[in-house]
């Protein structure tokens, strides 16, 4: 019968408990680590009121959302070339309230990848679509037999996939083609 | 040494880098003995996160040995074995003190509302993560635990971050006995979160995927009862009826910003980046949800805004729980679990490869092949 709350299909404890290894074991939240949520009681292992600061080598960009810069950072990838005007601009600029703030740097990885592509080259490193998109993992992985007859959600855009990848790269391209060919004109 | 490195959506390939330098008087530098690809990774790899750049590291998920340690670290030693907790946090900072370790103030410049996570864009911090040889742990004497003599290596992997986020998805579900879980999801997260809602006392089970081989993988690791939401007309009314119309206690999405089910939510936010991830998942829980129930979040989104059906999730009364896992606080009573036999994380891993095949590693878990669930990388 619909709509009565204690009609639920459920198991009683003990056949759970004699089912499921460990079922039950943490019904007391006392025991689940993260409740209640925040404690005030927990040893990390800090030595410090605030950690010392990182030396800041070069200028690191910062979300104006903080203060200062915080102590300890990455540096993982710093700052470059046009990518790297355009993230700074995006975070001297913007808010992480402000979707101008995540275009921007949305933009500034697409300009990133276009120009590590060509540097690549130049650095003897050329990018390899065969090896660098692991498509030879294809070969011995059930290529046709993990895709086809499963039912997979996923099948019904592949088609389109591609396109949306490739299509602003490749759009950008003949952007660049037309406008060098004006140029020369 | 060598690491993977990211050279625009869908393609990475493996570099010789520089073994990184101590930059912070409590770093660590240590030599990774074994890394994981995560769920969460594919949306950096497939180019959804801001702020992902060229010839950064991926990795968050690593277990290796101390190789070199700054002047200030008292808590470990060259030569130990460590477990790296996915967060990046100071212990210190107001979050910190609160145990938020995954909110921490004082590791990320380029963002607030997340801490530091390693190998996860600038937008997490610009660290460099530990698919690779070697890995920079800032604040060294936080993070890493020394790993237990008896607990195997990939176990103590999965802990890093797998094991640890699902088991606090369900945490955020606070469940009583006998409530009826749902989970979106049957990757790794969302297998350890419906594994855990037993732990925690669930009465029923149910996991979601679209995938007939995870969904095996859920029947059979974590005795859940599965539907394929391909298989059904609408997986909202498949479950209202399957929870005597009432709807489930509990929904936790383990699926994140790339979920499908719906072909324009998947091309406006997934494949476009028009959105901060394409919110199905998250959609279906608040409809599947009961009025009163709770939802938890700890599928990853990005920073962009996403259409979330707040409306209903305001007129059902609902409770929305969300977070990054703070990691290590789980893992004293995950450790209790898994030396009692309640828990085999390592059951979930189907795929062990060289570093040097990294980019066949991403392919392979990013296209499904191959029954992939779980993936360890080797550096030995």
């Amino acid at each position: 019968m619909p709509y009565i709350a204690d009609e639920h299909r459920r198991p009683s404890s003990d056949e759970l408990r004699a089912r499921i290894p460990g079922w039950g074991a943490d019904l007391d939240p006392a025991d689940r680590p993260s409740v209640p949520r925040e404690r005030t009681d927990l040893p990390t292992g800090a030595h410090w009121v605030i950690p010392e600061n990182q030396p800041e080598l070069q200028p690191r960009e910062r979300s104006i959302e903080h203060a200062k810069l915080p102590p300890v950072f990455g540096t993982s990838a710093p700052l470059h070339g046009v990518s790297g005007v355009v993230r700074r601009y995006a975070y001297e600029r913007f808010s992480e309230a402000r979707a101008a703030h995540w275009l921007l740097l949305i933009v500034g990885d697409r300009i990133d990848v276009a120009g590590s592509r060509v540097r690549s080259v130049f650095e003897g490193q050329p990018d390899n679509p065969i090896t660098e998109t692991g498509i030879r993992a294809e070969f011995g992985n059930h290529p046709i037999g993990s895709r086809f007859g499963r039912g997979r959600a996923d099948t019904k855009h592949a088609w389109i996939d591609p396109l949306i990848v490739i299509g602003p790269t490749a759009l950008a391209t003949v952007a660049v083609a037309l406008i060098v060919r004006g140029l020369r004109r | 040494m060598k690491a993977m490195v990211y050279r625009g959506p869908y393609k990475v390939r493996v570099e010789e880098k520089d073994i990184p330098k101590i930059e912070h008087p409590n770093d660590a530098i240590v030599r990774v003995t074994r890394a994981a690809i995560c769920g969460s990774d594919l949306h950096l790899y497939h180019g959804m996160m801001p702020d992902t750049r060229v010839g950064s590291t991926f990795g968050h998920e690593f277990i290796g040995v101390v190789h070199e340690v700054g002047p200030s670290v008292q808590n470990l030693r060259v030569g130990d074995r460590v477990m790296v907790p996915f967060n990046i946090y100071c212990g210190t900072c107001y979050f910190c003190q609160k145990g938020l370790y995954s909110n921490c103030h004082n590791v990320n410049p380029n963002a607030t509302a997340v801490g530091g996570i390693y190998g996860y864009s600038h937008t997490s911090g610009g660290y460099d993560g530990g698919q690779a040889e070697y890995v920079r742990v800032p604040l060294a004497d936080v993070g890493p635990s020394i790993i237990p003599d008896w607990l195997h290596e990939e176990d103590a992997l999965m802990m890093t971050d797998a094991l640890a986020t699902g088991y606090f998805g369900a945490q955020l579900g606070d469940i009583v006995e006998g409530d009826t879980v749902v989970v979106f999801g049957a990757g790794p997260v969302g297998l350890f979160a419906a594994r855990s809602a037993w732990l925690m006392g669930a009465g029923r089970v149910v996991v979601v995927d679209h995938l007939d081989y995870r969904l095996q993988k859920a029947r059979e690791f974590a005795f859940a009862e599965t539907i394929n939401f391909t298989e059904v007309n609408d997986v909202v009314v498949e479950l209202k009826k399957q929870t005597d119309w009432l709807g489930a206690d509990v929904v936790i999405d383990a699926v994140g910003a790339e979920a499908d089910g719906n072909l324009l939510q998947h091309i406006t936010a997934a494949k476009l980046k028009l959105q901060g991830g394409s919110p199905i998942a998250l959609n279906w829980g608040i409809d599947a949800v009961r009025k009163g129930g709770t939802v938890s979040v700890m599928g990853a989104y990005g920073p962009l805004f996403s259409a979330v059906k707040f409306g209903d999730a305001m007129n059902k009364g609902l409770t929305i729980r969300t977070n990054q896992a703070p990691a290590k606080r789980q893992w004293p009573r995950l450790l209790e679990h898994i030396q009692a036999g309640r828990l085999s994380p390592r059951d979930i891993i189907t795929h062990r490869i060289p570093l040097e095949h990294i980019a066949e590693g991403y392919h392979l878990f990013s296209a499904k092949l191959d029954d992939c669930i779980k993936t360890v990388i080797t550096t030995d």
